[in-house]
This record gives C-alpha cells, structure tokens and sequence, in this order.
C-alpha cells in the first residue's frame, strides 16, 4: 500500500464532501439535532400524568390519597366526578391517561383495619407510559397505607437504590446510545454514496486504469469517514456531557477506542452497500433498509433481555448491540476493558470480518 | 520484462478473446502497434473496440489469448502496465465537484508527477486546455470541448509513453473534434503511442494505422491511403433526381455489389467498370429517373469499411 495514493484520495474526499456546503450541516449540525430529539422528546421518565379522580368517600383520607398523588409530581388531576363512567369517557377520549376510583367506604374501612381498597384505571393502549405509571402509584399507595395503617410496618420492606443511574433518569441512559446509531449512520452513508459516484459518474474506471490499487482505493475511500466518525462522537458526546449533563463516569479515551472498533463495522457494511447497488438512489435505500433493523435489534430503544430468544441470539451479530453495551458501561458505571472484554472482542471481531469480506469483494468487482 | 514483445513493439495482441456468457465480445483479434504510432481503432459500436481497450488497460481479464503493452504483461503484470499509460475514456471522468486545477492536483498526486515537476506540468495542462484564467473554476460548469481537452492533459499529466483513447471525442461538434486532434498531435510529438478508438470515419484519416473492427473481429489493417487503395472494386458516384429509387433499382441490378445512400448522392459498387458505365444510365432511363451525373470516385473509408465487411461475409453491426 502506497501512503501517498492513500493521501491523494483521502484529501479529494474530503474536498469532495465539503465542496457541497450542506454536507456540513449533514455531518455535524443533523447528529446534534438527533441527540437533542432523543434527549428531550424521547423519554421514558413520566411526569404529570393526566389522572381523573373519583372520589366517592369524599372524606379528609380520600383527599390526602389523592394529595399524595400530586405531590408525588408523576400525576396531575384533570378532572374530578362522582361517576366512574365519567372516568371511563376520560380515559376513552385520553383526556386522562390514568382514573383513579376511591370506594364509599375507603375511610372507614382504612379507620377499622380491614384494610381499603382504591381502584386504578390505566390507559393500556401506552402500555410504557401505563407500566411506569402503575409502579408509582403502587408505591404511593402503599407508602398511604403504612402511615395511615395504624403504624404496623409490612413484614418486609422493599428499600430501593438504583445503583449506576440513581436518579433513574431515560436521558442518562438514552443519549450515549445516541451516539452509537448517530456514527453508525454516518459510516454507511457516506462510504456506500462515495463509492457508488464515483461508479455512476465512470471516475471508478479512470482511477482503476491508474496504479491505485484496489486496497489504496478501500483505504481512501474509509478512512475519511472514519475521521468524520470519530469527530461525530466526539461532538456528540460534548452534548451530552455539557448540554444535558449525563455523567461520564469512564475513559473517553476508551469511548473513543471502542467508537473506532464500531465503525469498522460501519464502514464494511458501507463497502458491502456499494457492491450491491448500482445507483446512488439504490445505496441510499439499502442503507436505510440495513439500518432500521440495526437500530431495532440494538437495545438502543427495547432492551435485548425482554426480545423474544430468537431475536436475542440475533442481536449477537449486530455490532450497535455491543457497542451501546460497551458506551453506557462506559458512561454510567465507569465500567474498563476487563469488564467489557467479551464485547470488545466481539466488536472487533465484527468489524474485520464484515470489513474483510466486504473488502475482498468490492476487489473482485473492480479488479 | 516479457520476452514476446520486441522493444519497438509498444502495444501487442495475441489471439485476444473475451466472452461475455453466450455473446464474443472480441473473437481471437491480434495486432502490434509500433512505438510512437497513432493506432486507429475503427468500427461501429458493438464491434468490440471498447472491450479490447479494456482488456489492455487492465480493467477486463481476457477470456484467453495474451497482450503486453509497453513490453509488459497485461495480466501478469498489470501494475507495469498502469504505470506506463495514460487512459481516457467515451465517459468523461473528471471530477465535476473539483475545480480544474484541484482535478489536476489530484492526478499529479496519483501518477506519481515529481513534486519538483508538477507546478509545471500544471501550467502546460491549463495551458493546452485554455483554462489558465479559469483555473478554480469546477470542472463541472465547463463546456463538454474543453472538459475534453482537461481530461486529455490530465490523462498525460505523467507523460506516459502510451495513451489509450476511446472514443474521445464522443459527442463533440466537427470542430472542437479537429482542435482534439491537433491537440493529440502536440502531446505525441514527443513519441508518444496512441492508441484510439473511434466510429467517426474522418477522424480515422488522422491516424498512421486504422484496424477495421466488425462484430468482435479485426477485418482489416494498414494505413488509411493503403486500405483506400485496396478496396479495388470500382467505386461511381450517382447524381440523380430520386435516389431512393435508384438505390431499390440498382441493388437489384446484376453486377452490382452494393448501393447505397451517400448524402444526397449514392454509391455504388461495381464488380466491371465497363459494363456499369454501359448498363446503369440505361437502366435509370428506362425506370423514367433522371441522371445528372455519373463520375469514378476513389473510396471513402466508409466505403472501404463497407467493402470489407461485405469480404469478410457479415453485415456491420448498427
């Protein structure tokens, strides 16, 4: 490999990319903007809950059952009625996500010790929000029932921490993930487009009549985007850590190590694009076909360990799935390599083997 | 070094072949260009001139038979190779986002131009092109001429000793066809081998040697004047009133070997100049067509390439 071509044709990317000035916006200004959606938009945190009461107790405990709730800061009170089908057409008509429906008897039966019952009515159709919704207020109602139960304390009592994100804040856990589908993006996009142009324009055969080789033209065609990779984590982890304020208890140097073993994937899959399309157009389709299922398999937005077993197996050959494991270690548990060791390997191993093969077959095609 | 050329061989071809599944691109077709000659490459489109450039130039693997181009081994040794030519191709292949000068820059850089060398280089490439006060303009924005001639400078930006050419002046009017090819002139006077490909017939009088290729096949070389002079069957243009006519007429007629339109005039091909000169304004007459005007002309390459594909027993491909 001779250093010099390499050079030539890396500096005519980028000359090529920035020619155009909306490929800065693409490159730099759209992963900002990505991480800014999925930092506020894409929550899963639950706040003020639109909650319909029905008080039929209407007495002092029922009143502070339903202050709890308030107080709490998860519901917020839309609306109130004596009839639990006013709840129902709330709920039907999502004015109100959750109802909560307090019996006749809830404060005397609360007074004597037989122990009282409230019923909550959930908007099954958001099941996340409705499941999150429902572990509060579970707890809000116990918490109710042991100061106003006569000071018997349960049996066992479920003390909570959660260790590495105490505030169990979405966005700690969210927007370092960002990053991983962010440069993904990146490194297929613009390999495969840079590729196929030059294919479609009839450069491709000008540069393969020169002495670039087939490995000087692999290498000039990925290491640029390797750097604009490299450079998009950088930026993004810079939101993430000054913008919204997610710790970064690890190494960025090791988040910057892992970033490159993941874009070696990016980039070979990128390579693979641009064998198998002959258009721009075509590139630009494929690489949104591979990246859907990607991102979907990745753990970036539903956990792996709640995927039906087949899926699970198949998340093991998706690079994005180790990478994001590998970042939020990094970000939230300062976790190292000898923690890590095993997605390490396997992102590497990932990345050459789909580079390699990708790499063997794009010189069968031009040489 | 390969042993098979002599050294004033510069491009060789022995029994090349290339199959694509069913279909003969190019059927066992050999030759030899001498050093420093212009090589016309001559046929219809179809004929196999683009694939034979490409098996030479390295970006087609022959299906069997062997080539060597400036003495090296076009499969063996296929780094030589590129080192040692200039390619052009029908496809202009530029870079359109880059400006002229970043275009040459960028295959200064590639074909290794001495670094001391290219500032000069550059100069005479902008020169040739007309492109010195224009020389950070993109390349895209410049008209199809002088795109051309900026591809063909940066093609011999390295000065190699061979330049394969196809079909590059595709698509440009007459004239900035002729200034193209006094511009090969200038970079080959140097010694450079060209070799190039073409389905304009006039710019076939440019070159010192024509190939005539047809459906995959070489079917004649020599010079142009010596290919003229060996069409020998006698060639009469025909200046009539209805030449459609008279070529429905004459195609039928015994003795004649072929009719055809030539502008507004026809050509016809005689097997007995006697006989044609006694038999054609007869028959005319007869038919009610006038004739103005019947003259012995020397043939055209056109008609040369007619007449051998006809000896060669196969219709030209369109």
């Amino acid at each position: 490999m001779n250093p010099g071509r390499v050079w030539e044709m890396v500096r005519k990317e980028f000359l090529q990319l920035f020619r155009d000035p909306r490929m800065w916006r693409v490159v730099f200004i759209a992963p900002v903007i990505q991480l800014l959606v999925f930092g506020y938009a894409v929550s899963t945190d639950i706040k003020e809950t639109a909650t319909f009461v029905v008080d039929h107790s209407g007495t002092r405990a029922s009143r502070e059952l339903v202050e709890a709730f308030t107080a709490s800061g998860y519901f917020r009170v839309v609306g109130r009625s004596q009839r639990p089908a006013d709840a129902v057409r709330a709920l039907d008509r999502e004015e109100a996500l959750v109802g909560l429906v307090i019996p006749v008897d809830f404060a005397e039966r609360l007074r004597d010790g037989r122990g009282a019952a409230v019923q909550l009515l959930l908007d099954g159709s958001q099941s996340n929000t409705a499941t999150v919704a429902q572990g509060y207020a579970e707890r809000i109602v116990q918490n109710f029932g042991v100061r106003h139960g006569g000071g018997a304390a349960p049996a066992v009592d479920l003390r909570e921490r959660a260790w590495f994100n105490p505030s169990l804040a979405s966005r700690n856990y969210n927007v370092p993930a960002v990053a991983g589908a962010i440069i993904f993006l990146v490194c297929l996009l613009l390999t495969a487009l840079a590729v196929v142009r030059e294919r479609e324009i009839g450069t491709l055969e000008q540069l393969m009549v020169s002495p670039l080789t087939a490995a000087e033209l692999i290498a000039g065609k990925t290491v640029p985007f390797a750097i604009i990779g490299l450079a998009d984590v950088l930026l993004v982890t810079a939101a993430a850590l000054f913008w919204f304020r997610v710790p970064l208890v690890g190494s960025l140097a090791l988040l910057m190590f892992a970033s490159l073993l993941f874009i070696l994937s990016g980039l070979g899959i990128g390579l693979l694009i641009s064998t198998v399309s002959k258009t721009q157009q075509e590139a630009f389709m494929t690489t949104f076909l591979v990246f859907m299922p990607t991102i979907l398999l990745s753990g970036l937005m539903f956990p792996v360990s709640s995927m039906p077993e087949l899926f699970q197996w198949l998340t093991l050959a998706n690079p994005m799935r180790h990478y994001l494991e590998i970042v939020r270690g990094i970000f939230l548990k300062g976790a190292g390599v000898t923690a890590m060791w095993v997605q390490f390997l396997t992102l590497f191993a990932l990345g050459a083997g789909v580079l390699g093969f990708a790499a063997s077959r794009f010189r069968k095609q031009v040489g | 070094m390969s042993a098979q050329a002599p050294n004033d061989i510069a491009v060789a071809a022995q029994e090349l072949t290339r199959v694509f599944g069913s279909f003969t691109a190019v059927d066992r077709v050999s030759f030899a260009v001498r050093r420093g000659e212009i090589f016309g490459f001559l046929g219809p489109n179809g004929a196999g001139k683009t694939t034979t450039i490409k098996m030479l130039t390295g970006l087609l693997a022959p299906s069997s038979g062997r080539g060597s181009v400036a003495g090296y081994d076009i499969g063996a040794q296929s780094e030589m190779v590129k080192r040692n030519i200039g390619y052009m191709s029908q496809l202009f292949s530029l870079y359109a986002d880059l400006t002229v000068e970043e275009n040459i820059a960028f295959f200064s850089g590639l074909y290794h131009v001495p670094r001391e060398k290219r500032a000069a280089r550059r100069d005479w490439v902008l020169e040739v092109a007309g492109l010195t006060d224009r020389r950070t303009r993109l390349t895209g924005e410049l008209p199809l001429g002088i795109k051309q001639r900026l591809a063909l400078g940066c093609a011999v930006l390295h000065e190699p000793p061979i330049l394969f050419l196809d079909e590059p002046t595709s698509g440009v009017d007459p004239l900035s066809r002729r200034r193209f090819w006094d511009l090969i002139y200038t970079l080959t006077a140097g010694g450079t081998t060209v070799f190039v490909s073409t389905h304009y017939m006039e710019e076939a009088e440019y070159c010192h040697r024509l190939a005539l290729m047809n459906r995959g096949k070489l079917i004649a070389l020599d010079a142009p004047a010596r290919l003229r002079a060996a069409a020998t069957e006698p060639l009469f243009e025909l200046k009539t009133d209805d030449s459609l006519k008279t070529v429905k007429l004459l195609q039928r007629m015994a003795g004649v070997r072929e009719a055809a339109m030539y502008g507004r005039a026809v050509h016809v091909a005689v097997a007995d100049r006697a006989q044609a000169r006694a038999e054609i304004p007869r028959r005319l007459k007869q038919e009610g067509v006038a004739l103005h005007g019947m003259d012995e002309i020397a043939p055209s390459l056109e008609d040369v390439f007619v007449f051998r594909v006809r000896e060669a027993g196969g219709a030209p491909v369109d």
